[in-house]
């Protein structure tokens, strides 16, 4: 059942993201992103973090591509983009690097004890833990965030006003 | 059965994918959706490797990266606003005024 649901969302993920950096237009690119990060929170929900699944689908698939799609809306995609693609050395050398890495790192990933995951405990799978920890250790950090996107709210909109 | 190493190859898959479209698209915006793919293999990774070891700091670690990329997508994209606003295109083949 675990196994089912692992490598059907997992290829629903990677043909997703296979189709954002395929399609021409922008738009579909950003709906394609959507099922990719929908796809992510089901695997989310099978590494038993059903907290951080739906944190997904509420600040991925719901917040940044509402802000992706009304971007993609505002600026005018003139027919200048869509024309033909162009091959370029410094692309495919680019391109065969990151494969490079890929290879180089499933290698070194492919070390044998394939264990299966232990059983865990209520004090893993519970949200109560995420939030006991984010409000007891890692408190500072936690009111750092904050301050980080309110510092990205005030600098987002100093930035996209008309006339300063 | 699913082992670790499935989760970290789904990972290391995804975000290829998503460093191959930062190389390889022109459209700014994509390449900035290229950049939220990676981002979010990720966070597989981090979990992936919270859940075989059951620590509970994987979880926290993916949710600042979470906080901070949302950060990150509205500086960005009033970025993107701006450039657009001045140099009238997307594309990043354009955006080559600091190479002198």
């Amino acid at each position: 059942m675990n196994a089912i649901l692992f490598y059907t969302f997992a290829s629903i993920a990677v043909i997703s993201a296979l189709m954002v950096i395929t399609r021409r237009n922008p738009l579909m690119s950003a709906l394609m992103l959507v099922s990719c990060f929908l796809a992510t929170a089901i695997i989310f929900a099978l590494l038993d973090a059903t907290f951080l699944a739906v944190l997904q689908i509420l600040i991925y698939a719901g917040a940044i591509m509402v802000l992706f799609i009304f971007v993609i809306m505002l600026v005018h995609t003139d027919n200048k983009f869509l024309k033909i693609r162009t091959i370029t050395f410094s692309k495919t050398l680019g391109t065969m690097a990151v494969i490079y890495m890929a290879i180089v790192l499933c290698i070194a990933v492919w070390v044998p004890p394939f264990v299966k995951a232990p059983d865990s405990g209520i004090s893993f799978t519970a949200t109560q833990s995420i939030g006991r920890s984010l409000v007891t250790t890692y408190a500072i950090p936690f009111e750092l965030l904050s301050v980080l996107l309110l510092v990205a709210i005030i600098g987002a909109i100093l930035l996209s006003k008309k006339e300063v | 059965m699913i082992t670790l190493h499935h989760y970290i190859i789904l990972s290391i898959i995804l975000f290829t994918i998503g460093a191959i479209g930062a190389i390889t698209r022109r459209n700014v915006i994509v390449i900035f959706m290229c950049i939220e793919l990676m981002l979010n293999a990720a966070n597989i990774a981090f979990l992936a490797f919270a859940r075989w070891d059951l620590l509970i700091q994987g979880k926290i670690f993916v949710l600042f990266i979470v906080a901070i990329a949302a950060a990150e997508t509205a500086i960005g994209l009033a970025i993107i606003i701006l450039l657009y606003r001045n140099k009238k295109t997307v594309c990043v083949d354009e955006m080559n005024i600091l190479r002198g």
